[in-house]
């Protein structure tokens, strides 16, 4: 069966056929046709953002804590650029998004029309695939190979651009899945030989390690498990980047902690003196490696990724294994078999020295009750763990003390710009976490000056009543920057004070949330209580000590943490 | 500070892709995004029902990046397949050259005698001026192209490398 369908119409239909849940949008002209679509159909859900790149960040907040694809609908020139910024992020962090962006008409294109901008083009290097769709007839197998796309493979951001004119016009809708050549087909398992020399080399390693990224997240929670069970047949230490935080759980005796620029003494000396390096989905970031001629000069590495272009791209490996974390994990299982566990106690009593050092020990006693950042996260993991929260983040030393501090055990639930390192991400992050986690705490774990950069996201939040909870570490700083103008420019401390800041216990109130404000380190706990309580949106503005530094460092110059 | 220069190889790279809008401009700015080189470029459809083209692009750089380069372009989904003729062995290059030389006396008839050893074509005649159709190995084009600087050279327009492996195999 077919029938005659408009553009618009198509592209709803074919977003239901997909399993969309939610869209999240900001009309204008070049998408009205579509927006009138949405009015009369409601098996699809319009979530209205107050800027556009705050969709794009709550769509990649959905598919981060749920693993399904995100869904944005924005307007053409303003609408898209704006969105730019977010689909960047989803590119650089792995996230499957499809951006539907509204065009002017076809016969406009290349006239600088009103609201024109070339989509296709701007987005070109922060998209793994881009479309622009000139005939209606090409709308319902475009979207099916952009969430194939989106979704397989290495996930990423795939943008669909559609002229006012292809919405209105009409084509054949036919029942099912739209008849389209299979183009993109992704290895996703080793070869036995890569596997069997993978086995090898991790069996006769005296000092093994596991560092592991979000690709183990992307796999799915299966790969979780998996690396768990493989953690636990060859007894490696495990270490993580940022993105890959929550795969292995941070209470476990062979967590090493966060590796990297503000990563553990332990787990950094352990990669520089291991023998046998397993990278599982990571990319040799260079917030990870450092210095490369210092970065475990010394070591064989296994690289497994799904992205062929990730393997010797940085650090040259000794092999590399192109599939996905979980079906590869899956493989090295059924090959090491019944072997037992080496003895790797020589290495783990080299780590515990390591670990023995406490580089993640911070002066506790402070005058006057002032709150130290690090406690206030230490706080509130303590008082909310039990009720397995989601945490987003924006960037800065916020966000690394939430890395540092806030204890991971699974996967989904750490939300956080990693690759971009986009300010502004979290609120709207949660928003889209929060819509896929209906009845599950999320809170944003922000700085005073990230989250001004889309502070507007809270009217979204009350519209849609969003119970989310944002926790504003406010030094009056942009932390970060002022940290590194310290230690490298001498303390000018050059546009990094946070001035004029809005009172944000009376903005969050104006807004319609719950504002609470806390200063002192003994009204803490009953201001994290105060945040998760109510079964409303709430800002906490925690304010802590003005100077405290985020350490352990490693600048990425430097093969030698600053401690 | 100082910038590091590294030792760099040639390499000719034929690329398979589906023949839609912006893969062009894909490829070329995926080689400015991340800092490769292009000495040349050529471009053509190839199949009947211009579903597909070929893409031959010569680049230079130390042999990391030329595996960068191939992963890179293998990334893009319209591409279906880069095969690296300087790696893969024996293989042919051609470009076909214009070559527009104006003279009169001796070197004139120098110059109509050179085209001759090498081959080329005479596709335009002027009492003042010829065209030189040449083809060939980019070496023997930069040849007969110094040889005419000489003997009054207007302008050369080149296509740019195609090549193919030897043997009986396709890419």
């Amino acid at each position: 069966m077919a029938e005659e369908k408009s553009g618009a119409a198509i592209l709803v239909e074919s977003l239901v056929r997909q399993g969309v849940e939610y869209v999240f949008g900001y009309p204008g002209g070049a998408v009205l046709p579509i927006y009138d679509e949405l009015f009369s159909d409601n098996r699809v859900r319009h979530i209205l953002v107050r800027h556009e790149a705050g969709a794009a960040h709550a769509a990649e907040g959905y598919a981060r804590s749920t693993g399904r694809p995100g869904v944005v609908l924005v307007t053409s020139g303003p609408g898209a650029t704006n969105a730019i910024t977010g689909i960047a992020d989803a590119f650089m962090d792995s996230i499957p998004l499809v951006v539907i962006t509204g065009q002017v008409a076809t016969n406009l294109i290349g006239t600088d029309a009103f609201q024109e901008a070339d989509t296709i083009g701007l987005t070109r290097h922060c998209t793994k695939h881009n479309y622009l769709v000139k005939d209606p007839s090409e709308l319902a197998a475009t979207i099916d190979e952009a969430f194939q796309i989106a979704t397989s493979g290495r996930p990423g951001p795939v943008v669909i651009d559609i002229p006012k004119n292809v919405q209105v016009a009409t084509a054949m809708l036919q029942d099912g899945a739209p008849q389209r050549r299979i183009r993109y087909t992704p290895q996703t398992a080793g070869s036995p030989d890569e596997i069997a020399t993978a086995i090898e080399m991790i069996a006769g390693a005296k000092r093994p390690i596991l560092y592991t990224g979000g690709g183990v997240i992307n796999s799915g929670p299966r790969a979780t498990e998996l690396l768990r069970r493989f953690q636990e047949l060859t007894g490696a230490p495990v270490t993580s980047t940022l993105m890959g935080l929550g795969a292995f759980p941070a209470d476990h005796p062979d967590w090493l902690g966060m590796l990297g620029m503000h990563g553990t003494y332990e787990a950094n000396l352990a990669m520089n003196e291991c023998d046998v390096m397993v990278n599982v989905g990571a990319r040799f970031d260079d917030r990870v490696t450092g210095r490369l001629d210092a970065f475990s000069p010394n070591s064989e590495k296994i690289h497994i990724d799904i992205d062929r272009s990730s393997i010797n791209k940085v650090v040259p490996v000794d092999l590399g294994i192109i599939g996905d974390c979980g079906t590869v994990l899956e493989q090295l299982i059924e090959v090491w078999g019944k072997r037992p566990a080496a003895d790797l106690s020589e290495w783990k009593g080299r780590i515990e020295d390591w670990r023995a050092k406490d580089s993640l020990a911070y002066p506790t006693q402070q005058k006057g009750g002032v709150i130290m950042p690090q406690r206030a996260i230490e706080r509130l993991h303590a008082l909310t763990k039990e009720l397995e929260p989601i945490i987003s983040t924006e960037v800065g030393q916020h966000q690394m003390w939430a890395a540092q501090y806030f204890g991971f055990d699974k996967p989904n639930k750490w939300l956080t710009s990693g690759g971009l390192g986009t300010m502004g991400y979290g609120m709207p992050a949660a928003i889209g976490a929060q819509l896929g986690n209906p009845g599950r705490l999320v809170i944003d774990i922000a700085g005073e000056a990230s989250i001004q950069m889309n502070i507007q996201e809270m009217g979204t939040a009350t519209q849609f009543r969003l119970p989310v909870k944002v926790f504003i570490l406010n030094n009056e700083y942009m932390g970060m920057v002022r940290q590194w103008q310290e230690l490298t420019y001498e303390s000018r401390y050059s546009n990094s004070y946070s001035d004029s800041l809005p009172d944000f216990v009376r903005l969050a109130e104006s807004y319609g949330w719950k504002g609470i404000r806390v200063h002192d380190g003994s009204e803490l706990d009953d201001a994290i209580a105060a945040l998760i309580a109510p079964d409303g949106p709430v800002m906490v503005d925690c304010l802590v000590a003005k100077e405290a530094n985020c350490f352990p460092v490693t600048p990425h110059d430097e093969a030698k943490a600053l401690v | 500070m100082k910038i590091q220069h590294r030792e760099t190889e040639r390499h000719v790279l034929t690329i398979l892709v589906d023949n839609e809008a912006g893969i062009l401009a894909k490829i070329a700015g995926l080689f400015t995004a991340r800092g490769y080189n292009i000495d040349s470029l050529t471009v053509a459809d190839i199949t009947e029902n211009h579903a597909v083209s070929r893409i031959t692009i010569v680049t230079n750089g130390p042999p990391a990046v030329i595996d960068q380069i191939q992963a890179q372009l293998e990334r893009l989904v319209p591409v279906h397949k880069v095969i690296d003729l300087t790696e893969e062995g024996p293989h042919v290059e051609r470009e076909l050259a214009l070559i527009k030389v104006a003279g009169q006396g001796e070197n004139r008839v120098e110059a109509l005698r050179l085209a001759d050893v090498f081959r080329a074509k005479v596709v335009d005649t002027t009492t003042q001026s010829f065209i030189f159709e040449l083809t060939g190995a980019p070496d023997k084009i930069d040849s007969f192209v110094a040889l005419m600087r000489e003997l009054g050279l207007v302008e050369v327009g080149r296509t740019g490398v195609v090549g193919m492996t030897r043997g009986p195999e396709g890419a």
